[in-house]
């Protein structure tokens, strides 16, 4: 389990703040979705979760911490973070190492930096890729691979990791609804398999049925936590720059045309 | 005088038939001969009309061309052509990642072996992102055709949004490297190591010996 606790956080450089008062827990096995405005914290909210804020961007934390499975994890070095818990980006093509011939290699990359023998790198790595459904990619130039092929290449990287949490900033942000799609399910299978997810996302829709919480940050503040269905039909949504899910949308524009809600599916 | 063509001579047969098995003989050529040829051209303008000899070959106003200036630039383009035949087969036939890999086995340190891969692998697709930037600048309206001036004025708008781009994505990547542990001390165990039988240990022995002689021997006055 993952834990915040009356978390803040400001960028170093600024005087205010940018995280206010954060409470966060994630269960194993569970996919909490993050929901906001640009510029209402997410991504922070993301770093300062997997340890990389303030570890390596600086700023400082201005209250509370990171508690992971009851361990504070305060003045622990970067590279301790990589094992319990990891972060993916919107961007795949930044987030590989840019070094590796295959996608192979690529994704041994994490277990080989951890000091891992080769038998064990190679066997995190094939696993990764069986968990992911990529195994067809192993052989692959990894700059020479599509969009949503890339995502699941970085969430393989870090799945050999073996981290029992990853947060995914805006993971599916740059595919198309196939690879949008792709990712989803991984997803789903990677919860079903124990690992807690954070996932901070503007596709409402994909966080619809995907997540079993959402949470709404606007601001740097939590004004909103709860079950994905409740919050992701709340009518404040809107105000705080979010958009609705499109079964939500039907569902009142139906009503609002006075047709029955029955009648009409997603 | 053929002892100073022996040598040279001797390395571009070797690097040609190795070139021959490598499979890249006209690459290697053509882009030996590109290479050396602004070079060749001024050393033979500069050797052949200029060193002082006795057997003069021809007169061209005050310059005399000596056989001395057309042997002394034969042995310079020889020795140019063997040593832009060796780095063309190094660089035609070594892939970089599985020299520094090799290296890092041999015990470079990992965050060394990242960043000489690194820089090598960022020239494509710095090239890619120059391109991209440089559509959607002339679609814009930008010119970078045209006259040399025209060219110069539309390079400004393209090298800044490649480098704070880049700058950017650097960002980024590092971030993700952490999450993989890029920062953690100690060696770390390769996937692979390269082939490396015994005979060709004692062929990089054999030529080293033959480097450290040479060396010797040039000092000493024997060769």
């Amino acid at each position: 389990m993952l834990s915040l606790r009356g978390v803040g956080y400001r960028y170093a450089g600024y005087s205010t703040p940018v995280l206010h008062d954060i409470d966060l827990t994630l269960a194993d096995g569970e996919i909490v979705g993050l929901v906001g405005a640009n510029e209402s914290g997410k991504s922070t909210l993301c770093l300062v979760t997997c340890g990389l804020a303030p570890g390596s961007i600086g700023g400082a934390l201005t209250g509370g911490g990171l508690v992971i499975d009851g361990e504070p994890m305060a003045g622990k070095p970067l590279h301790e973070f990589s094992t319990r818990v990891g972060i993916g980006f919107q961007n795949p093509i930044t987030q590989l190492s840019g070094v590796t011939g295959s996608v192979f290699e690529e994704v041994a990359l994490g277990p080989m930096n951890l000091g891992l023998t080769q038998r064990d790198t190679v066997e995190r790595t094939k696993e990764a890729l069986a968990t992911l459904g990529i195994e067809h990619l192993a052989e692959r130039e990894p700059r020479r691979i599509s969009g949503g092929q890339g995502q699941l290449v970085v969430i393989a990287s870090l799945l050999a990791m073996r981290p029992p949490h990853l947060v995914l900033d805006e993971p599916t942000a740059q595919l198309d609804p196939e690879g949008t799609r792709l990712v989803g399910e991984a997803l789903r299978g990677l919860a079903a398999n124990g690992t807690a997810l954070l996932v901070a996302e503007h596709k409402t829709d994909l966080l619809d049925g995907l997540c079993r919480r959402v949470i709404v940050l606007e601001e740097g503040r939590i004004v909103l936590d709860g079950p994905a269905g409740a919050v992701l039909e709340d009518e404040r949504l809107i105000d705080w720059g979010v958009d609705l899910p499109a079964r939500v949308r039907l569902a009142r524009a139906t009503a609002a045309a006075g047709i029955d809600p029955t009648m009409v599916s997603v | 005088m053929l002892g100073g063509y022996l040598g040279p001579t001797a390395i571009i047969a070797v690097m040609l038939v190795l070139a021959v098995r490598g499979g890249v003989l006209g690459t290697i050529v053509r882009a030996s001969l590109l290479l050396t040829l602004p070079i060749a051209i001024s050393v033979v303008l500069v050797s052949v009309f200029t060193r002082a000899g006795t057997t003069v070959l021809l007169q061209i106003g005050p310059f005399d061309a000596t056989l001395e200036g057309v042997d002394f630039a034969g042995q310079t383009l020889v020795r140019l052509f063997a040593i832009s035949l060796s780095i063309g087969l190094f660089v035609l036939t070594t892939d970089p990642r599985a020299l520094v890999f090799d290296l890092e086995r041999r015990g470079l340190s990992p965050r060394a072996a990242f960043v000489a891969v690194a820089t090598i692998e960022a020239v494509p697709t710095l090239v890619e992102r120059a391109a991209v930037i440089g559509e959607s600048q002339r679609a814009r309206g930008l010119d970078t055709e045209g006259s040399l001036r025209a060219r110069l004025r539309g390079l400004l708008p393209l090298v800044g949004p490649v480098i704070l781009g880049s700058l950017t994505d650097v960002e980024e990547r590092s971030l993700a490297l952490e999450s993989r542990a890029f920062s953690r001390p100690g060696r770390r165990h390769l996937l692979w190591s390269m082939p490396d039988e015994s005979w060709q240990r004692a062929v990089r022995w054999a030529l080293g010996a033959t480097l450290v002689l040479a060396i010797v021997a040039r000092i000493t006055g024997r060769l």
